[in-house]
């Protein structure tokens, strides 16, 4: 589905991704893990169209979306849950979350929305509890699964989540992930996560990469990165004993 | 019947995006942490940066038996000791062996690639598989191991040696399927019909068979004295062990595991790759490997690569059956034979025992060339007329069919050496 060859991206004259190759099949998850400032941010900005890769492809269902402005990518069912959330916190739960639909209005389709606002709150009920609440008022779960709201409204194909657990209580962590997996079983989202929090990432993913100063180390099933002693040293903190 | 339908039935364009991924993430991985490497990257002013299309690793160095055995025993690995669970070595049949290593991860993927290829070949959890190769430093006989294992089926660990033994084990264990060289495999069924053994009371189905080349005919014979369907299958410790490549049931060709191998064939003496469908020694580079990755290795192995679609619907691309090694072929008064090429003759001459051996001599600046072979009794016995003119035979043959003159010598049965692993068909006394 989504298919990315030599993708070369960074900041002016600080080259960040180094010739990055990677593909995401129908209604998979895959993980990019790696420390802060492997490129994991810049990896999606530049999916996203937020940044231009320097060099590279990405191909999207047959079509390249380098080049394309993000506005565009959006249409075409790419959509990016960003880091740090990025909210409108003087605007309420439903604002915010009808916001992200701005596509949807575009192909004047405002029924659908509204089919899709409620979906959303059955998916996410503590949102509808919190509908008419100023999204800034939100605890930090609550504005993470706004974020992931938000960005469902635009009905993607391909979901892109950067770093959904920063910020969040372990317990939180659990239940955003849930959620995220969810996504794919029920609804059958293609997922792209890029996650600091390994354990978490690699406990729902069914693919990942492993990112490190701009470059794939590795790649293989989570089960394969959760057993690889590199990863667990590197990014799943202490020495696991008596894996199988 | 697929061990892993999704990775062996993969279309194209996504085994050549899979191998681009797994090939620059190797490409990171050894510029880091196996020094040969990046010393031979830098040497060339290439480095993992400029691999950008498959097509780019013609562009990177290759890696041959020489450099393992000057980095004897570790300096290959990827990995630290410590990560290393179980160490292998080549038997070398010449040398210093090579070392290799692996890997937990390594060993999950060697057993499923395995599994891969037994099913290919017919076995399934409800078959008994009798490994008959030796357990030891040798990836023969544990590759299999852990791929039988893995697919469930009854592992029998007989490793080699003891043919009586063996049989018995067949015949009171109900072995379904037979693991070990074509030549002990031939050794057997001689032994079977020696001591009077019916067929009949042999459960035998399928025989996987490899670690040495051998002909078609000798595969009809196997069949014929075994009673079962025989597959080849390919691999070399330096890769991985077996594992490598097999032959479906279809029996066109071995489907090699294109999503953990990326495979070249290239002119030995120029090292470009050779026009598709030409024969050239294989060039392996490891997709997944942790411990011990190699890149652009030289196997010495001569095959060529084999093209449309196989009935099966795997979409690996096939090899043939490896034809001799680049380094056992012999050159005969400027001519290229391969042993191969002498059973070839042999087997299609009535009254021929499979077994043969090929003596080179030099007499003076010439090259003289015997082949010494086994016949029946009843030849073996006969007028001193008849043994002429099957000697005449096979003369003609090989000079018409390999373009040498061979003396040629009638031996009796067991007149010659058996081999319980690789066979040993040339004895060349010519001093350089």
């Amino acid at each position: 589905m989504l298919r990315i060859k030599n993708l070369e991206a960074g900041y002016g004259p600080l080259k960040v991704l180094r010739k990055v190759s990677m593909h995401i099949g129908p209604s998979e998850i895959v993980t990019v893990i790696g420390a802060n400032g492997a490129g994991k941010t810049t990896l999606l900005k530049t999916i996203s169209g937020l940044l231009c890769a320097q060099a590279g492809e990405i191909i999207f269902e047959k079509r390249n979306l380098r080049m394309l402005p993000p506005e565009m990518i959006v249409f075409l069912g790419c959509s990016l849950v960003p880091e740090g959330r990025q909210l409108f916190a003087p605007m309420t739960v439903r604002e915010n979350l009808i916001l992200g639909a701005y596509v949807q209005y575009r192909r004047r389709r405002q029924e659908e929305v509204k089919e899709d606002l409620e979906r959303v709150f059955a998916l996410f009920p503590r949102l509808k509890e919190r509908e008419t609440q100023l999204a800034g008022t939100l605890s930090g779960g609550e504005q993470q699964m706004l974020a992931i709201g938000r960005a469902l409204l635009s009905r993607p194909a391909v979901l892109l989540l950067d770093e959904p657990s920063m910020g969040l209580a372990p317990r939180l962590v659990r239940e955003i992930f849930d959620h995220i997996a969810r996504l794919r079983t029920e609804r059958g989202v293609t997922i792209l996560l890029v996650e600091q929090n390994a354990r978490a990432a690699l406990s729902i993913a069914d693919r990942g990469y492993v990112l490190e100063t701009g470059r794939v180390v590795l790649e293989g099933t989570a089960e394969d990165l959760l057993a690889n002693r590199d990863v667990q040293r590197a990014y799943l903190g202490r020495e696991r004993n008596g894996t199988p | 019947m697929y061990w892993e339908p999704d990775s062996e039935c993969m279309h194209r364009e996504e085994i050549e995006q899979l191998q681009l991924e797994r090939l620059q993430a190797t490409l990171n991985r050894v510029y880091g942490r196996v020094p040969f490497y990046r010393k031979k990257f830098d040497e060339m002013g290439i480095g993992p940066e400029d691999v950008g299309a498959l097509a780019d690793l013609a562009r990177l160095p290759f890696t041959t038996k020489d450099d393992l055995r000057d980095n004897y025993p570790y300096g290959f690995f990827a990995v630290p000791m410590r990560e290393v669970v179980r160490i292998h070595a080549s038997s070398g049949t010449t040398g210093t062996p090579t070392v290799v290593g692996y890997t937990r991860n390594d060993i999950r993927t060697w057993s499923n690639l395995v599994a891969r290829i037994i099913t290919m070949g017919g076995a399934t959890k409800d078959d008994v598989i009798q490994i008959a190769f030796g357990y030891g430093l040798f990836t023969g006989a544990f590759g299999l191991h852990y791929g039988a294992e893995r697919i469930g089926a009854s592992v029998i660990p007989a490793s080699s040696g003891n043919t009586a033994r063996q049989i018995k084990i067949m015949q009171d264990f109900k072995t379904t399927a037979l693991v070990s060289t074509p030549s002990y495999a031939l050794l057997i069924g001689e032994t079977i019909r020696e001591m009077g053994i019916p067929l009949s009371s042999l459960s035998l189905k399928w025989g996987l068979f490899g670690a040495e080349p051998w002909s078609d005919a000798m595969r009809q014979e196997i069949e014929d004295r075994l009673g079962i369907v025989a597959t080849d299958n390919y691999g070399l410790s330096e890769v991985i062990g077996p594992g490598v490549s097999g032959e479906c049931l279809e029996r066109k060709g071995l489907h090699i595991n294109e999503d953990h191998f990326i495979v070249e064939v290239v002119d030995p003496e120029t090292l470009t790759p050779v026009p598709p469908g030409e024969v050239g020694e294989l060039v392996l580079t490891t997709l997944s490997k942790e411990a011990f990755p190699m890149i652009r290795y030289r196997t010495r192995d001569l095959t060529r690569l084999l093209s449309g679609e196989c009935p099966c619907g795997r979409t690996g691309q096939r090899m043939s059956r490896v034809f001799g090694r680049s380094d056992d072929m012999l050159i005969i008064r400027g001519v290229n034979v391969f042993p191969s090429q002498v059973e070839t003759v042999l087997f299609e001459i009535e009254g021929t025992e499979p077994h043969y051996q090929i003596v080179l001599d030099r007499k003076g600046a010439m090259d003289e060339a015997t082949v010494l072979v086994e016949v029946s009794e009843s030849i073996f016995f006969d007028q001193m007329r008849r043994q002429k003119e099957m000697i005449e035979r096979i003369q003609k043959r090989l000079a018409q069919d390999l373009g040498v003159t061979f003396g040629v010598k009638l031996v009796g049965k067991k007149g010659l050496e058996r081999f319980e692993g690789k066979a040993r068909r040339v004895v060349d006394n010519r001093k350089m």
